[in-house]
C-alpha cells in the first residue's frame, strides 16, 4: 500500500502552521494503522531547516519545493506542484488543512486528479467497507467523519475507488502529539520547474496585510465562552473580566460572532475550533450541534442559561438558571476574595 | 463589446430549518422536506457581478444553477435584481452528484456558453459547507481563481483587481480572463429588486414550468424571448453520463447517524448567592480553577 501524504502550511513567519503540525500527527497514526510512511509536501521560500520541524511528529519524507515565486502562496503553483508529486508518488491518502489555503488549494488537487475530497472532517479513521450492491470488498479505506446538513447528523464519507483519499480539517480538531526528537527525516529536493508554466503566474499579488496569530484559545485551560445570549459587545466585557480572573480565555458561538460582539478567532464549534479545555463556561449559549461539536470534549462544563431548557444543560455538568449579567459578576466577587 | 459573466447559484435547503425527515435513508438529502431558499453567498456572488456588468459597457451576467425544476426561483430571483438570463441544468441524472460531478457538469454548462469571460461563485453553500465547486469549476474550465473575493478594487476589460477576506487579514490581487471568483459572505449584499424588472420578468418561466401551469401563454416565447428560462439537460450540454451523479462520484456515503449527545447528569441551581458561593469553592478546592 502507498503512503500517507500531508500538505503542509506556512505561518507569515515561515514556520509549519499548527494545523499542518495537527495534520501530521495524524498521519502518522493513520500511517501506523496502515503500516506505511508518512510523507509531507512544503511549497514556499524556507531553507531546508524547516525539516527540523517536521521530524519530531513522525514525518518520514519531505518534499520540498524551494523558490520565492511560491510565498507567499498562490493557487496555480501550488497545485500543479502538488499534482504532479501525488502523481509520482500515488499517495494513499492525502490531507489538507480546511484553511483559506487548504479550501483553495485541495479542490483544485482533487479536481484535477478526479478524486474525491470530504471538507471539514472532524474524525478521520480507518476501517472497512463491502458495497450493498455488488458485495465488492474494501479493506482499510480512510473514513472520512463529519458533520453535515447543518451538523444534525454525522456522516462517514469514503472514497472507494479513487486515489488519494483526500480530506480537509480545521485547526485544533486533531492533537499535536511528538513521537521523538530524533526521528530520521528524508528531504527530497522537488524539481518544481518540469510541473509549471508561466500561465501558473496569472494572479499576481499587489497587496497583503496579515496579522499574526494573536488569538489563541485552543490551548486555554479554561474557556469562558459568550452566546448570542450575552445581548452585546459591552455585556462581553463581563466574560472577559471572569477569564481575566481565572487565568483563562473568551470563546464565543457563531451567533456572538455573527452580532459582532467578538473577533472571529474565538468561534468554538465546527466552523470553528475545537476545544478541549479543563472547565468550559457557556455563558448565554443555547448549544447548537455545531458549536457542541467544538467543546464537547471539555472536561468539566457549566451552562449559565435563563432558558432551563437549553439543550447545552444535557451536556453541563453544572447548570445555572439566571442571567448572566447577574451570574458572572457573582463569580468574580466570590474568586477574588477566596483565591489565593 | 460583449462581456459574459456566469454566476453560479444554488438552491438549498435552508439548513437552519431542518426537520427530522430531511435525509433519506441513502444518505443524499430529502430536499422536498426543507424550505428552499436562495444560498446566501451566491446573493453576494451576484452583487459582485452587478457591479461588474455596472463598470463595463455591454456587460450580461447569466446565472447557472443545477438542481430540480423548482430552482428556477432563483433564476427570476436574480432577475428581479438585475441578471440578464438564466439557465437551469436539470436532469434525473445528475442526481447525487458530489461536488466534482456537479462541478464537472457546470463546467460543460459553461463551456456552452463560451466566450465567457468571468464566472463568479458563493465561496460555499449551506447545504453541504464544502467551497469546493467553485475551485473544481476552475480546474475544469482551466481557468485562474481568486477565492474569499470580498470587493472590487478596480476592474476593466483586461483585469479585474480583488481584495480577499482570510482568516487574519486582506490580500489585494489582480486577475485576467477568463478566470473564476468565489464570494465571501462579507462582501456587500445583493440588491434589492427592482420594481420595474419584477414586472418585466414576473412570467419568465422555463418550458416545464409552463406545461405544468394551466394558464395560457400563448405565443409568451415567441413574443418576449427573455421571458424564457432555458433548461438544459446532459445531451444539452454534451457531458459524459459516466461522470454525473452518484456513479460519477468519487464520494460516497457510507453512513450517517443523528448527532445524538449523552446527557450528563447535572447539578442545576437557580444562581443565588449561596450556590454560586459553593460551585466556586468547589472549583477551587478540586483545583478546576485557581
Ligand atoms: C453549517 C453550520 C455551521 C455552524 N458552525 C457553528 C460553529 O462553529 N459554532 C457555533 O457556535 N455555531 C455554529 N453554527 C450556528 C449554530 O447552529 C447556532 O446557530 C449557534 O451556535 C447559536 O449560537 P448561540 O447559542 O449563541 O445563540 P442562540 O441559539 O440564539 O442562543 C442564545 C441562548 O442564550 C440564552 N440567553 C438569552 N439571554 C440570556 C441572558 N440574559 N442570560 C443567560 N442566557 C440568556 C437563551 O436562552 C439561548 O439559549 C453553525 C451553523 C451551521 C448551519
Ligand atoms: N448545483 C449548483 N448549481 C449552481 N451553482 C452551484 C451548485 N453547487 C454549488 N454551486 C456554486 O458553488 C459554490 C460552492 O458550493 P459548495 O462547494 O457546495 O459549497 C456555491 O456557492 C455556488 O456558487
Amino acid at each position: 500500500m502507498n503512503n500517507v501524504f500531508v500538505y503542509c502550511e506556512l505561518t507569515e513567519e515561515n514556520s509549519v502552521a499548527e494545523v499542518s503540525i495537527e495534520l501530521c500527527s495524524k498521519g502518522r497514526k493513520l500511517a501506523n494503522d496502515l503500516g506505511v510512511k508518512l510523507e509531507a509536501v512544503l511549497i514556499g521560500n524556507m531553507s531546508e531547516e524547516i525539516a527540523s520541524q517536521l521530524s519530531p511528529l513522525g514525518v518520514d519524507v519531505l518534499h520540498l519545493a524551494q523558490d520565492k515565486r511560491f510565498s507567499p502562496y498562490t493557487t496555480m503553483p501550488h497545485a500543479a506542484i502538488v499534482c504532479g508529486i501525488f502523481r509520482k508518488e500515488q499517495p494513499e491518502i492525502a490531507l489538507f488543512g480546511a484553511t483559506s489555503v487548504g479550501r483553495d488549494l485541495a479542490p483544485r488537487v482533487a479536481s484535477e486528479l478526479r478524486c474525491g475530497l470530504t471538507a471539514d472532517c472532524t474524525s478521520l479513521e480507518i476501517g472497512n467497507h463491502t458495497e450493498a450492491k455488488t458485495g465488492k470488498e474494501y479493506t482499510n479505506l480512510l473514513y472520512q467523519i463529519r458533520p453535515a446538513f447543518g451538523g444534525n447528523i454525522i456522516a462517514t464519507i469514503i472514497n472507494p475507488d479513487t486515489r488519494p483519499q483526500m480530506a480537509t480539517v480545521r485547526e485544533g480538531v486533531m492533537k499535536k502529539e511528538m513521537v521523538s526528537n530524533n526521528y530520521n527525516i528524508e528531504v527530497k529536493k522537488v524539481d518544481a520547474e518540469q510541473f509549471l508554466n508561466p500561465a501558473h503566474f496569472a494572479v499576481e499579488i499587489i497587496e497583503r496585510h496579515i496579522e499574526a496569530q494573536k488569538i489563541n484559545i485552543k490551548n486555554s485551560n479554561i474557556i469562558v465562552a459568550g452566546g448570542y445570549g450575552v445581548g452585546s459587545r459591552e455585556n462581553f466585557k463581563l466574560l472577559f473580566e471572569l477569564a481575566d480572573a481565572l487565568g483563562g480565555e473568551v470563546g464565543a458561538s457563531r451567533a456572538a460572532v455573527d452580532a459582532g460582539y467578538v473577533e472571529h478567532e474565538r468561534q468554538i464549534g465546527q466552523t470553528g475550533v475545537t476545544v478541549r479545555p479543563k472547565l468550559y463556561i457557556a455563558c448565554g449559549i443555547s448549544g447548537a450541534v455545531q458549536h457542541r461539536a467544538g467543546m464537547a470534549e471539555s472536561a468539566t462544563i457549566i451552562s449559565i442559561n435563563n432558558d432551563p431548557n437549553a439543550p447545552i444543560n444535557n451536556i453541563a455538568d453544572y447548570v445555572i438558571n439566571g442571567e448572566v449579567q447577574d451570574v458572572i459578576p457573582k463569580m468574580i466577587k466570590y474568586y477574588r476574595s477566596n483565591s489565593k | 463589446m460583449s462581456f459574459r459573466i456566469v454566476v453560479l447559484a444554488k438552491q438549498v435547503p435552508d439548513t437552519r430549518n431542518v426537520g427530522k425527515d430531511a435525509m433519506k435513508a441513502d444518505g443524499t438529502v430529502n430536499r422536498a422536506a426543507l424550505p428552499a431558499i436562495f444560498n446566501p453567498e451566491d446573493l453576494n456572488a451576484l452583487e459582485m457581478a452587478l457591479r461588474v456588468k455596472d463598470q463595463i459597457d455591454g456587460a450580461e451576467v447569466i446565472i447557472v444553477t443545477m438542481g430540480p425544476p423548482r430552482a428556477a426561483d432563483i433564476i427570476r430571483e436574480s432577475m428581479y435584481r438585475g441578471a440578464d438570463s438564466g439557465i437551469l441544468i436539470t436532469d434525473r441524472r445528475f442526481a447525487g452528484s458530489d461536488t466534482l460531478a456537479t462541478s464537472y457538469a457546470i463546467s460543460m454548462a459553461v463551456r456552452k456558453l463560451f466566450p465567457v469571460n468571468l464566472v463568479i461563485a458563493g465561496r460555499q453553500a449551506i447545504d453541504g459547507d464544502t467551497a469546493q465547486v467553485g475551485p473544481q469549476v476552475a480546474e475544469k474550465l482551466n481557468f485562474p481563481q481568486v477565492t474569499y473575493a470580498e470587493s472590487i478594487e478596480a476592474v476593466d476589460t483586461n483585469a479585474i483587481t480583488i481584495k480577499r477576506r482570510l482568516e487574519r487579514g486582506i490580500e489585494v490581487v489582480k486577475m485576467p480572463y477568463p478566470s473564476v471568483i468565489t464570494v465571501h459572505g462579507s462582501a456587500a449584499p445583493c440588491r434589492a429588486r427592482n420594481a420595474k424588472r419584477l414586472l418585466k420578468f414576473k412570467k419568465a418561466r422555463t418550458l416545464t414550468e409552463l406545461q405544468e401551469e394551466s394558464m395560457d401563454y400563448g405565443d409568451l416565447f415567441e413574443n418576449r424571448p427573455y421571458l424564457r428560462i432555458q433548461e438544459w439537460s446532459v445531451e444539452d450540454i454534451e457531458a459524459n453520463t459516466e461522470y454525473l451523479g452518484l456513479g460519477g462520484s468519487p464520494t460516497k456515503v457510507k453512513k450517517i447517524e443523528n448527532v445524538v449527545f449523552t446527557a450528563k447528569e447535572s447539578l442545576v441551581m437557580e444562581g443565588n448567592d449561596e450556590e454560586l458561593n459553593h460551585l466556586m469553592k468547589n472549583l477551587i478546592d478540586t483545583h478546576i480553577i485557581g
